[in-house]
Parts: C-alpha cells; sequence; structure tokens
C-alpha cells in the first residue's frame, strides 16, 4: 500500500510517540512493556534453545562422548528452568495478553501500569540470578528441585537457581493480578462477560492459577533455600523432615503452571479459528467455562506426579481420577473448535496453519495424558521418555504453537507491517514436521523403557534418539525462520492496514500500531463475540 | 477524546473516574492478600503434616514458647488494627492529622510487637532452641522438638517480615498524609495498606493458637 507516501503529518502511534531508550525502560504502556517482554523472552528461548540441542547432540550415539554425566544433568536443568520459568510461563501472558487484553476490552491500559512495568523488572531480576547460576557452573537438580537431593545433597547452584524462580514468580503473580483486576473493572461500555473474545476468557483462568499457584511454590523454595543455607531439617529425613512433602507444594503449583502455559495458548486458537473460518466459535459459553474448569481442576490433579512417591493407593486412585476428568473441558474445546471449522469459510493463512497444527498435537498431548494419568500404565512409563514426549507435545506442540500463531496473527497489529507469506508458511510447516520427527520417537522410547534424565543409553535405543536429533534440526531451522523474517519485516514488511485479516473484535478497530492510549474515541459494545455473520451482512449490504 | 488535561487531580490517565480508580484498587488489594493466604498457606500445610505425625513433639515445644509474651504481643497487634481502623475512618472523613497521629500509633504498636518478639527470640537463641547445628534438645522427642521451632521461627519469621515491609509502607503512607495527599475521595493508599495490616495481624490471630496454645494442656 502506498497511502503512506500521500500522509505527510506522520499519524502518532505507540511506537513513535517517543524515541530513545528511557522512554522504553521508563514506559507505563502496556503494549510497549509486551514488546519488552517480548524480547527478554525471545532471548531465553534462544539459550533454553541452545542447551536442548547440546542434549540432542549428546544423545545422538548411545556413548556419553559429548559431557560429562555431570554436565548433562546441568544442561537439561538449565533447559527445564530457562524454558518454564523464563519462557513458557510469561510467553503468552506477558507478551500478547499485556499487549491485547486492554485492546479487546477497549481499555486505555491495564489497571495497574506501574505494576506492569514492575514485573518485567522483577522478571529480569529473577532471570539474571538464573544467568548468574549458569556462568557460576549451573544447577544439577533438574527444574524440579527434589529434595532432599536438592536441599541436602547437590554440590551445584541450587539456592541461585531456586531464588531465581522464586523472584521470577512475583512478575507471574503481578501479571496475574493485573489481569484479574483489568477484566473487572475496566471493561467497555456494553462488554458484559459473555461478549467477551475466549482470549480474555482464557486469559482470566490463567490469572487466577498464576494468583493461587504461584505463592506455594514460592514458599516451596524458600524452605528448601531455608533448609541448604541454615542447616535445618525441613524436608531432611534424618533430622525429621518428610521429602515428600516437598514434592506436594512443588507440585501444587507446578502442575497448574503447565496450565499457565497452555490456557492462554487455547485462549489464541480460539481467536484463530473463528477468524479464519469467519465464524462465531460452535458453543461460546462452553469454551469459556471450559478455561475456568481447567484451572480449576487443575489445582486437584497434582499427585499424579507422585504415584511412585510413597503416596497412598487411595490417594493414588482419586489422584487419578481427578486427572481424567481435565481431559473432558480440553475435549470440549476441541470439539468446539473442530464444529467451529465446520462449513466455515476457511482461509489457509499462516496462523491458521499453526492453529490447525495445534489441535493435531494438542489431542496427541492430551491423550498421552490421559494414558499417564492412568495409576498402572504411569507405573510403566514413570521418569521415561514417554513422559518427556507428552508434556512436550502439550508445552511445545501445544503452548509455543499457539505463541507463534498468535505472533503471526497480531504482527501486523503490533508493528503495523506484514511479514513474508511465503517464508512464514515455510517455518510452519517445518515447525510442525520437524516437532513431530522429534518427539514422536521419544514415546516410542519411552515406552520401551528408556529413562530420562541420562546421557548415555543402550544401543538398540539410538535408530530412534538419531530420528529425534534429527527432528530437533528442522524445528530449529523452523524456528530461526520466524525470529529472521519478523525481524525483517518491521523495516522492510508492507505497510499492514488496520485490519489485514478482516477479523472480528475491538483490537481490529483501532489503527495499527495502536495509538498509546489504544483509541481514538471510546469503544462501546453493542454485539457478542466473532459476529462475523454481521459483518459479512454489512459488506454485502 | 478524553486528554489528561480533563483528568481530575489524583485520578490517573487510563481511568473514567474515581469509582473505578477506587474499585480497581481495592480488587487488586483483596487478591494480592488472596496470594499472601496461599503463600502462608504452604507453611500452615506443613505444620499440620508435622503435627499429625508428631503430636506429642509438638506439645513439648509449645511449652517453652512464653505464654505471657505472646499473649501480650497478641493484644498489642489488636490494639494496632484499631488503631489502623480508625486511620482509615480518618481519610474517609478527610481528617488530615487524625491520619496521621493514627498511623504513628499503628507504627509504635507494630515496633512493640517486634521489640517483644525479640525478646522472646534472644530468649531461645539464650537456651539452644534455634534449629540448626546449635539446637540442643536434651528430653525427649528431639527431632520432632526441632521441627516444632523450625515451624515456629519460619512462620513468625515470615510473619515478622511482613509487619516490617507493613512499617516501612506505613511510614510513607503517614509522610503523604501529613502533605495532604489524601481526600476522602482519593484515600486508596489508606485503605489498601489498612487491608494489608489487618491480614497481617489475622495471621498473626491463627499462629499464636497454633505455636503457643494447643498442646499446653498436656502434661510433658
Amino acid at each position: 500500500m502506498s497511502d503512506t507516501v500521500t500522509t505527510p503529518p506522520r499519524r502518532k502511534h505507540y511506537l513513535n510517540v517517543d524515541y530513545g531508550i528511557k522512554s522504553w525502560l521508563l514506559t507505563q504502556d502496556h503494549k510497549r512493556i509486551a514488546i519488552l517482554y517480548l524480547i527478554s523472552i525471545t532471548f531465553f528461548f534462544i539459550i533454553g534453545g541452545v542447551m536442548a540441542a547440546l542434549i540432542r547432540v549428546e544423545l545422538a550415539t548411545p556413548l556419553g562422548d559429548l559431557v560429562e554425566a555431570d554436565t548433562y544433568n546441568r544442561l537439561f536443568t538449565a533447559h527445564g528452568v530457562l524454558m518454564v520459568f523464563l519462557f513458557l510461563i510469561p510467553s503468552i501472558p506477558a507478551v500478547l495478553g499485556n499487549f491485547l487484553i486492554p485492546l479487546m476490552i477497549g481499555a486505555k491500559d491495564l489497571a495497574f501500569p506501574k505494576l506492569n512495568l514492575g514485573s518485567w523488572y522483577v522478571y529480569n531480576l529473577g532471570a539474571l540470578l538464573m544467568v548468574a547460576a549458569l556462568l557460576r557452573g549451573g544447577t544439577d537438580t533438574g527444574w524440579t528441585f527434589y529434595t532432599p537431593y536438592s536441599s541436602t545433597f547437590a554440590d551445584s547452584e541450587v539456592i541461585l537457581t531456586a531464588l531465581g524462580a522464586f523472584v521470577v514468580g512475583f512478575s507471574s503473580i503481578m501479571t496475574g493480578l493485573n489481569f484479574i483486576v483489568t477484566i473487572h473493572r475496566m471493561r467497555a461500555p456494553g462488554l458484559t462477560w459473555f461478549r467477551l473474545p475466549l482470549f480474555v476468557w482464557a486469559h482470566y483462568g490463567t490469572s487466577l492459577i498464576q494468583v493461587l499457584g504461584t505463592p506455594v511454590v514460592a514458599i516451596a523454595i524458600l524452605l528448601v533455600a531455608a533448609e541448604r543455607l541454615l542447616h535445618i531439617g525441613i524436608f531432611d529425613p534424618a533430622l525429621g523432615g518428610d521429602p515428600v512433602l516437598f514434592q506436594h507444594l512443588f507440585w501444587f503449583y507446578s502442575h497448574p503452571a503447565v496450565y499457565i502455559m497452555i490456557l492462554p495458548s487455547m485462549g489464541v486458537i480460539s481467536e484463530l479459528i473463528a477468524a479464519f473460518s469467519r465464524k462465531r466459535i460452535f458453543g461460546y459459553k462452553f469454551v469459556a467455562f471450559s478455561s475456568l474448569a481447567i484451572a480449576v481442576l487443575g489445582f486437584l490433579v497434582w499427585g499424579h506426579h507422585l504415584f511412585v512417591s510413597s503416596q497412598s493407593i487411595y490417594a493414588g486412585l482419586i489422584f487419578s481420577v481427578l486427572s481424567m476428568l481435565v481431559a473432558v473441558p480440553s475435549a470440549v474445546k476441541v470439539f468446539n473448535w473442530t464444529a467451529t471449522l465446520y462449513q466455515g469459510s476457511i482461509s489457509w493463512q499462516t496462523p491458521m496453519i499453526y492453529a490447525l497444527g495445534f489441535i493435531g498435537l494438542f489431542v496427541i498431548g492430551g491423550l498421552t495424558g490421559t494414558m499417564l494419568a492412568t495409576l498402572g500404565i504411569d507405573m510403566h512409563v514413570h521418569d521415561t521418555y514417554f513422559v518427556v514426549a507428552h508434556f512436550h507435545y502439550i508445552m511445545v506442540g501445544g503452548a509455543i504453537m499457539g505463541y507463534l500463531g498468535g505472533l503471526h496473527f497480531w504482527w501486523p497489529k503490533i508493528t503495523g507491517r506484514m511479514y513474508s507469506v511465503f517464508w512464514s508458511k515455510i517455518a510452519a510447516g517445518l515447525i510442525f514436521v520437524g516437532f513431530n520427527l522429534t518427539f514422536f520417537p521419544q514415546f516410542l522410547l519411552g515406552y520401551m523403557g528408556m529413562p530420562r534424565r541420562y546421557h548415555a543409553y543402550p544401543e538398540e535405543f539410538q535408530i530412534l534418539n538419531v530420528l529425534s536429533s534429527a527432528g530437533a534440526t528442522i524445528l530449529g531451522l523452523g524456528y530461526l525462520l520466524p525470529l529472521i523474517y519478523l525481524f525483517w519485516s518491521m523495516r522492510y514488511g508492507e505497510r499492514a492496514g488496520d485490519n489485514p485479516w478482516g477479523a472480528y473484535g475491538l483490537e481490529w478497530e483501532t489503527s495499527s500500531p495502536p495509538p498509546t492510549l489504544n483509541f481514538d474515541e471510546p469503544p462501546v459494545v453493542t454485539t457478542e463475540a466473532y459476529d462475523y455473520l454481521s459483518l459479512r451482512e454489512k459488506k454485502l449490504a | 477524546m478524553q486528554g489528561e488535561s480533563s483528568h481530575a487531580f489524583g485520578l490517573a490517565h487510563h481511568f473514567d473516574s474515581f469509582d473505578q480508580q477506587r474499585e480497581a484498587s481495592y480488587l487488586g488489594m483483596w487478591v494480592f492478600l488472596v496470594t499472601e493466604i496461599m503463600f502462608f498457606g504452604g507453611l500452615f500445610t506443613a505444620y499440620v503434616v508435622y503435627r499429625s505425625g508428631q503430636g506429642a513433639a509438638f506439645a513439648i515445644g509449645s511449652h517453652e514458647l512464653d505464654i505471657v509474651l505472646g499473649s501480650i504481643n497478641t493484644a498489642v497487634l489488636i490494639g494496632s488494627s484499631l488503631t489502623m481502623a480508625l486511620a482509615v475512618w480518618a481519610a474517609q472523613t478527610g481528617r488530615r492529622k487524625a491520619i496521621v497521629a493514627f498511623i504513628l500509633a499503628t507504627i509504635l504498636l507494630g515496633g512493640l510487637f517486634l521489640g517483644i518478639k525479640v525478646v522472646e527470640y534472644s530468649a531461645k537463641f539464650e537456651h539452644h532452641l534455634v534449629p540448626g547445628p546449635n539446637f540442643h534438645w536434651q528430653g525427649p522427642e528431639a527431632p520432632g522438638v526441632e521441627m516444632f521451632f523450625n515451624l515456629y521461627f519460619l512462620m513468625t519469621g515470615l510473619h515478622a517480615a511482613h509487619m516490617v515491609i507493613g512499617i516501612g509502607i506505613l511510614l510513607v503512607v503517614a509522610i503523604l498524609a501529613w502533605r495532604g495527599s489524601f481526600s476522602p475521595e482519593n484515600h486508596n493508599l489508606v485503605e489498601g495498606i489498612g487491608l494489608y495490616w489487618h491480614f497481617v495481624d489475622i495471621v498473626w490471630i491463627f499462629l499464636f493458637p497454633l505455636l503457643y496454645l494447643l498442646g499446653r494442656n498436656i502434661q510433658v
């Protein structure tokens, strides 16, 4: 589009309203803070990805020939800690949620802009602690910090890494608190709860988990640090403590944390499916409440991580049944998305490829999750690559596909520019193929009995491991491409226009990139979400 | 378009009205207190787990605590909640000097609480009841008694840390109040710190019976 040449006074928007490093580091604009988060989490995604690459190179051969066993332990710990705490948990909420929630509900900003900026600094402070731990040699406990190994025996930087997780947790709480208050109190006139986009509903559920769960892992981490520093025995059986108590406290947060990663992604998928099927989401209320159901049920299932940790068999049975219940709201979402596609006017844009990829991968991840929730099967595959494959299908196949799909969908809104359609479709294809090649063989390996967290393995596992490592290479290439063409598009991309997808929603009614206060006229909402029918009628008339 | 110039003094740019700003501020504080409940909840869970297994040792431990000082501190803290509530009332009714006076009274009572806590802690230190390498317990159930004191110090210590933070914020609020930053329409900070102070008070209301009273009737 060439209209840029004909409009001499440049329109002020949030990106060009002010220049200079200070205008970014002291900004209280949710959109700029989202960009700050985007930079931070991309940085740590790359570092965590390099760790994963080293792991896959080591596992290409049965012998431990690249790194020592101890170094390997530190590698997979760093990979897990960075990816979970510094990438996956903040990814969609702190970047896309931060940017979009005020736009989607017609507000000028989040309820607490200073708290929002503060959360980014707290995040970086925690990240700094983790990086310091890495530079001092890393941690070898696994991202789960299980006691009494972490509290008594481990001879690595447990305290620094754990305190990093503790501090980052507060940034997560700040974001969640901000979203809850914003969604309750800042909605535009006429925007009732059941007119909210499902993205907002999903973030509401996510925020509940962040607010209720994170403090519990914070106290668990504090207790481990106290035990190490003061030589007291909270979790040390030799001093009358109970190591399993740590597992309870840890998983009370860390299982719901999985839903912190996947729920926002599901919110993104609902937006994408509706936009590229040109239809209102089938069963809107069911999808909205399924987000809350996942958030609530998520707090009742942590015991399925303790099936082999001396938990009573009755507790195991109950946790097993409760864990399977999570499949119900998850299936509600998948069926409703599928029903939305039915007779929809489907267009194969890049974000839609990610959305359809998400559905396929999430179904596999979810079904294997139900298998793992079954007591008998879990005894067999506990701590094997089956578990590793399962949670990567949810976190990488689910959460990251949603994140990338969302990033591609709202990129024109965020930057005002369009990226290369061709390369973005290539990347989406590479990621889908590379991901499956990386992680599907791990299901087989795990079922055959290959345990996780070892740097060497028997020779008969090599073929599948080589396949997995080859897949990781493709996956890495797929992740590299968006980094290049998205960056490129910021300068050379075509001007996108306010609503390049013809999508429905308040965020598409303001200009791209939006002005600092989001809307020139305070919006008033008179219609349901995803009212594509009336949009079409308006066009025809 | 609503420019910032049309905004009333004290109303942040992204809110439409004082009502909206106040409701957001209160809800935010309540959500924060929920996170605090979960934070302390982890410790209370640990307490329940260990007490259910080592009830006798916990009874022995509670006999070692100074019930007189504990009771005085409970009264002091409830008194501080009263002065805090009065400070909020003063803010609602626009009494500038009364806000400052009641907040200073709250700070004073909070300081008194912490002072008494220091006396209690130092007595435990002298009797080698502080957990760790220097812990010595001659009587029965030594590991259980040490666990009791682990939890005693962690729970009361975390509570005291919240008091210290609260006093720090109260000092700032007192200065702001003295400068006349609050009005009956806009005194969210006073309400917020008030809620926080009452919460910290309530945590103590649970800590006191759990640590000082339970098991005291059992002869050891």
